[in-house]
């Protein structure tokens, strides 16, 4: 967990939808403008977040990794 | 903002059926959109208050399933609780949530889960057969959910 993040949510060895699920039930208790840093490990992850980013209404600050390993920073918009 | 609304029909009762359409809900209401399936025939079971525990994969007639047997062997006993046993140690290996599960997932984020009249009539499935928190709609009341939702599937 680093300080720079409001919540650092780790889904490693987390398969569809668990990672989206997750995701979306901490940014659902996440106050608008807080970032959420989030680590996946399912290759489908790599579409899957940013996809759910856009659907939300999220902002999707940083994306790095590769199929094996992903981490996520996503600030919470203030919509959902 | 209305959200954005996906409509889905389960009319298969099996593990293997099952589990998509509560992937699919799950995820778009973790999106933040409104979700509703429609269980109509054999999907009914999926929302039955105890088939849903029990929900099995077919040795006959399912080529891809875990146990890919010709249809003769596919009949023998014991064939399709060795393919149900072996997508719940798939499952289960991967850390995929037991149906169970996964209907509390879905019901937990607001998912409607609409039971087909008709086939409550016709498979003697009482309401109180059902899940707490099913709702019973016929086949105008799902098309109007649908005719609003901006993704139909039949799963």
């Amino acid at each position: 967990m680093t300080d720079e993040h409001s919540m650092t949510l780790d889904c490693s060895g987390l398969l569809c939808p668990l990672p989206v699920y997750k995701a979306g039930i901490a940014l659902g208790r996440m106050g608008p403008g807080e970032t959420l840093e989030l680590i996946c490990t399912d290759p489908g992850s790599l579409e899957d977040i940013p996809a759910m980013a856009r659907q939300r209404g999220d902002d999707l600050l940083s994306a790095s990794g590769d199929a094996a390993r992903q981490v996520f920073v996503l600030r919470k918009g203030g919509g959902a | 903002m209305t959200p954005r609304r996906l409509a889905l029909v389960a009319s298969q009762g099996t593990l293997d059926r099952a589990y998509p359409s509560l992937i699919l809900a799950t995820t778009a209401a973790s999106m933040g959109w409104e979700a509703g399936v429609f269980f109509t025939f054999h999907g009914l079971d999926i929302i039955h208050r105890e088939r849903h525990r029990r929900l099995k994969v077919p040795a006959v007639g399912n080529p891809a399933g875990p146990v890919s047997v010709p249809t003769l062997v596919g009949a023998i006993p014991g064939a399709t609780a060795a393919a149900t046993r072996m997508m719940q140690r798939w499952m289960g290996r991967a850390g995929m949530p037991p149906v169970p599960e996964m209907l509390e997932m879905a019901r937990g984020l607001g998912t409607r889960l609409l039971a087909c009249s008709t086939t409550m009539g016709v498979m003697g499935v009482a309401e109180d057969d059902l899940l707490p928190g099913c709702e019973i709609a016929g086949a105008a009341a799902f098309l109007d959910y649908a005719a609003g939702a901006d993704v139909q599937l039949f799963t």
